[in-house]
């Protein structure tokens, strides 16, 4: 016979025994350290609320866990609905004979100096990092999960509560504007 | 037939995009391949995307250390959670 073991919680403990984990967790998923603060502090505020609820199942840890993503989802609601709109620069005509073609500002240009411009220099690294920092925050995050932490699409859908063809969407405009401004800042100097 | 081959420069850079990060279907391939044929302004676009890939695969590393709360937030933050608790 299997013995079931009974999870407890112990709030007088959380911040020593889980703040650098949720804190960690956060920190990769969201803009800033303070707002990865604030969301770790309101994961443990609900905690704390939700105590009666526990049943005793998961881990105190995995318990938190599942508080903190489903923060990390109402922050990004909150984002999208607020000012994530219409905050990158459309490429494309979207209406009429020309919809999905070219604007024409907005036709790359040929990058002249390409070949003295080396990509292991290191001040390109500044200017792209310039560049990303000037995303919109919810198309930066969506951007450096799929690229620096390399996450499968099916896993950032899943934690920001996002589509596949939305993750698409935003990562096609932001490397849009990552072209664009590496253009503007790097190859036409 | 709801086959469409040919499309908009919009959806072929989008294809690009997903081909970047190898995501892109054998019918999208196609139909990207059919559309460079015909477009030099996505052949630009397509070449430079693949540069920037190249750019952020040279310099965008994941931090190697784990990131941690500080002392005197986390200080802070027994505080408040034991006011909270009141």
């Amino acid at each position: 016979m299997s013995e079931v073991i009974k999870h407890t919680l112990d709030p007088s403990k959380w911040v020593d025994a889980h703040s650098d984990y949720l804190f960690n967790y956060t920190i990769t998923r969201v803009d800033s350290q303070e707002l990865a603060k604030d969301i770790v502090q309101e994961t443990f505020f609900s905690g704390l609320k939700a105590m009666k609820n526990f049943r005793g199942q998961a881990a105190e840890r995995t318990w938190l866990i599942s508080i903190l993503k489903r923060k990390i989802i109402d922050h990004y609601r909150k984002i999208n609905s607020a000012r994530g709109k219409a905050e990158v620069k459309v490429n494309f005509y979207e209406e009429g004979d020309k919809k999905g073609s070219w604007l024409e500002e907005r036709v790359p240009q040929q990058w002249g100096n390409e070949a003295e411009k080396n990509i292991e220099n290191t001040e390109l690294k500044g200017t792209l990092d310039n560049c990303i920092q000037n995303l919109p925050e919810k198309y930066r995050t969506v951007f450096l999960l799929k690229n620096v932490q390399q996450y499968e699409t099916e896993e950032i859908c899943n934690e920001l509560g996002i589509t596949a063809s939305n993750l698409w969407v935003i990562i096609h405009r932001a490397r849009h504007q990552l072209r664009k401004c590496m253009e503007d800042n790097w190859f036409a100097k | 037939m709801g086959l469409k081959l040919f499309i908009s420069c919009d959806e072929a850079t989008t294809i690009c995009t997903k081909n970047q990060y190898k995501e892109a279907s054998f019918l999208e391939k196609v139909k990207l391949n059919i559309h460079l044929l015909n477009c030099k302004i996505c052949g630009l676009y397509s070449k430079q995307n693949t540069k920037l890939t190249d750019m952020c695969n040279t310099h965008l590393q994941k931090p190697d250390c784990e990131q941690k709360m500080g002392d005197a937030d986390k200080e802070a933050l027994k505080l408040k959670l034991k006011e909270f608790g009141k």
